[in-house]
């Protein structure tokens, strides 16, 4: 069978089973339970017994949630443009570089995603906070008359989020960019274009897909984080996830937070499914 | 006296512990199309990519009509290229490929529309701007990527192994086209190619590269005849290398035998070590006794016969000769077992 084919025997649609198998099991099976538990009647002070109503849905639509649940998109799609606007340049950079000094860079990023996000978290706290915090090194310096408390802030959680999705955004970013075919640079470049005017009218826009793959897998990733909002932020800083996580486990009702579960889940892939529409569009029309 | 296109003194490059151009002066003519012939690895791509300003060179200058331009960054030499890849754009359709530099000059969009599909109907291309860069063929990816190149008018026309990815019988026809659009724009033009046939049926001078030094430049059919070293008579076409000895005044001993030769090189003395070149259409075989001037004896050990020529490998003993004849010169060699052979021209080197 060739890439892009369709499979037409036997043994290549058998060959189709274990994935498939796997997907249903692991992944579509426990959506069709959320999907129904989301449905399901909550009883007071016990768990939840079958049902189908939509109260859960309805009460979803206070403006203490949706205010959240716009918070929590916004917060997402700013940390994962801000990781793109960093590590694109980066990672540019970085594949420009020997191989020997590519690997103990790719190594120390990479090793980030071995620390879990309790601990980052709280790494970051202590950074930013009054007593033991960055803000110390700056007085020090003498940029600052006094430490100042950056934690819990709007900014501690954006800088939190950022620094756990960065590595993805490198991941993604690396095989397209180390692809990139270098001659195009140099085209670009006897044909009277600037290092920065090639960077913008050449570099960008060839690698448009990949910025593009980097932007919404860290907004997914980001959209998920419920610890990191907690540690660093105030309340009003609380993504959703964290109240699905408050929903679900301290007021332990279930329903309520497989419904808004659900409802992020379908509001990300309409926004994942507009940007590649846009994309789409602006292809054509370049 | 010419003028002078492209001159390059002293021209290094090391790449750390490799030098990859290793002293280069050269003075190219202006309007003429130079090949920089050679091996890979020999530097020719690395000296092209010095011209263009995509590398810096570690020692030396390039001036290019006079001005030295050794400092001047790669966007303001005003020099078109041709990749090995093309390296066309793939986010832009051919139209705007062509007008990239157009663009990046600030001329106004219509005018940019006419000059690309000036420049596609020069490239003989007509009526493909709108298309994208994926859906042209090999051939015509090639003309897209001359005609780029050349929106700007360059002082300097750059292609880098520009054919090698078209297969034979599009490469033969696109020498010959680029040729012929050379010649029309009398644009200074430099080739660098790997292939022989494509420099000679090209240029007006071709360079030929070796371990980073010029081996030798000279017009191709001069290179042809009289190769400087046996390096360059290797290297282009093939050739009948034989180990000899200067005897004087045009004699040199070879094989243990005195043959004479047209014309020695200048300042070379008696009893000194030289290499004998012998084309192999120069070879001429006739059935024995071997006792004609400039005569050798040996015996047929291979023929192969493709119908336009005939190759005739001859062992001589110390050397194995190898004669290249076309049919109308057939010798009847099966049935003869010795021949001899006469050297109409020779060529000394060492």
């Amino acid at each position: 069978m060739r890439r892009g084919e369709p499979p037409r025997t036997l043994r290549q649609h058998a060959a189709l089973v274990y994935p498939g198998a796997m997907l249903g099991v692991l992944f579509l099976v426990p959506f069709a339970i959320m999907i129904a538990v989301s449905l399901y009647h909550r009883v007071e002070q016990g768990f939840y017994e079958p049902g189908f109503e939509f109260t859960h849905y309805a009460r979803f639509f206070t403006s203490f949630f949706s205010d959240h649940l716009l918070f929590s998109l916004f917060i997402a799609a700013l940390a994962s443009a801000l990781c793109v606007l960093v590590g694109f340049p980066f990672t540019y950079a970085l594949v420009r570089l020997g191989r020997r000094a590519q690997i103990p860079i790719l190594v120390l990023l990479l090793s980030v995603l071995s620390l879990s996000e309790v601990i980052v978290g709280f790494a970051w706290s202590v950074l930013l906070s009054k007593n033991a915090g960055l803000s110390n090194l700056l007085v020090w310096i003498g940029l600052l008359a006094k430490p100042l408390a950056w934690s819990p802030s709007f900014g501690a959680v954006l800088c939190g989020l950022s620094y756990l999705t960065f590595p993805y955004t490198i991941l993604v970013l690396y095989p397209p960019l180390s692809r990139l075919d270098r001659e195009m640079v140099e085209a670009a470049r006897t044909l009277g274009a600037s290092p920065a005017r090639t960077f913008a009218t050449v570099v960008i826009p060839v690698l448009r897909p990949a910025i593009l793959a980097a932007f919404i897998l860290g907004f997914v990733f980001t959209l998920g984080s419920y610890l990191t909002p907690q540690i660093l932020g105030r309340p009003q800083h609380w993504t959703l996830s964290v109240l699905i996580t408050d929903q679900a486990i301290y007021a332990a009702n279930i329903p309520f937070a497989a419904a808004m579960a659900m409802f992020l889940t379908l509001v990300s892939l309409a926004l994942v499914a507009a940007t590649l529409a846009l994309n789409r569009s602006a292809r054509r029309t370049p | 006296m010419e003028a002078h296109g492209v001159s390059l003194r002293g021209l290094r490059k090391r790449f750390g512990p490799i030098v990859a151009v290793d002293g280069v002066d050269l003075d190219l003519p202006a309007g003429k199309l130079i090949a920089f012939l050679g091996p890979s690895g020999c530097g020719k791509t690395t000296l092209l990519r010095l011209i263009a300003g995509l590398e810096s060179p570690s020692a030396g200058r390039i001036l290019l009509d006079g001005e030295d331009v050794t400092e001047v960054p790669t966007h303001r030499r005003n020099v078109g290229m041709v990749f090995q890849s093309l390296a066309l754009f793939p986010h832009l359709s051919v139209g705007d490929n062509i007008a990239y530099g157009l663009r990046i000059r600030g001329i106004d969009r219509g005018a940019q529309r006419r000059q690309a599909e000036e420049l596609l109907e020069l490239v003989q291309l007509p009526g493909v701007a709108d298309r994208h860069v994926s859906a042209l063929s090999g051939g015509q990816r090639q003309r897209v990527a001359i005609a780029r190149a050349l929106a700007l008018e360059p002082r300097l026309f750059l292609l880098d192994e520009p054919l090698s990815a078209l297969d034979a019988k599009l490469r033969e026809s696109m020498q010959v086209e680029l040729r012929l659009l050379q010649r029309r724009l009398g644009i200074t033009t430099i080739v660098v190619t790997h292939d022989q046939r494509e420099a000679m049926t090209m240029s007006d001078l071709v360079v030929v590269m070796g371990h980073g030094t010029v081996q030798q430049a000279a017009a191709p059919l001069a290179i042809y005849r009289a190769p400087l070293n046996a390096f360059v008579a290797g290297f282009i076409g093939s050739t009948n290398l034989i180990p000899a000895t200067i005897a004087g005044a045009g004699r040199i001993v070879c094989m243990g035998r005195e043959f004479a030769v047209a014309s020695l090189p200048d300042g070379i003395a008696t009893g000194a070590a030289a290499v004998l070149s012998v084309r192999p259409e120069d070879v001429v075989l006739h059935p024995p006794p071997a006792s004609r001037p400039n005569g050798l004896g040996g015996r047929v050990a291979f023929i192969r016969d493709v119908g336009a020529s005939i190759e005739t490998h001859v062992d001589c003993g110390a050397v194995t000769l190898i004669s290249v004849a076309t049919p109308k010169d057939r010798l009847d060699v099966d049935t003869v077992p010795t021949w001899k052979r006469s050297c109409r021209r020779r060529l000394a080197s060492w």
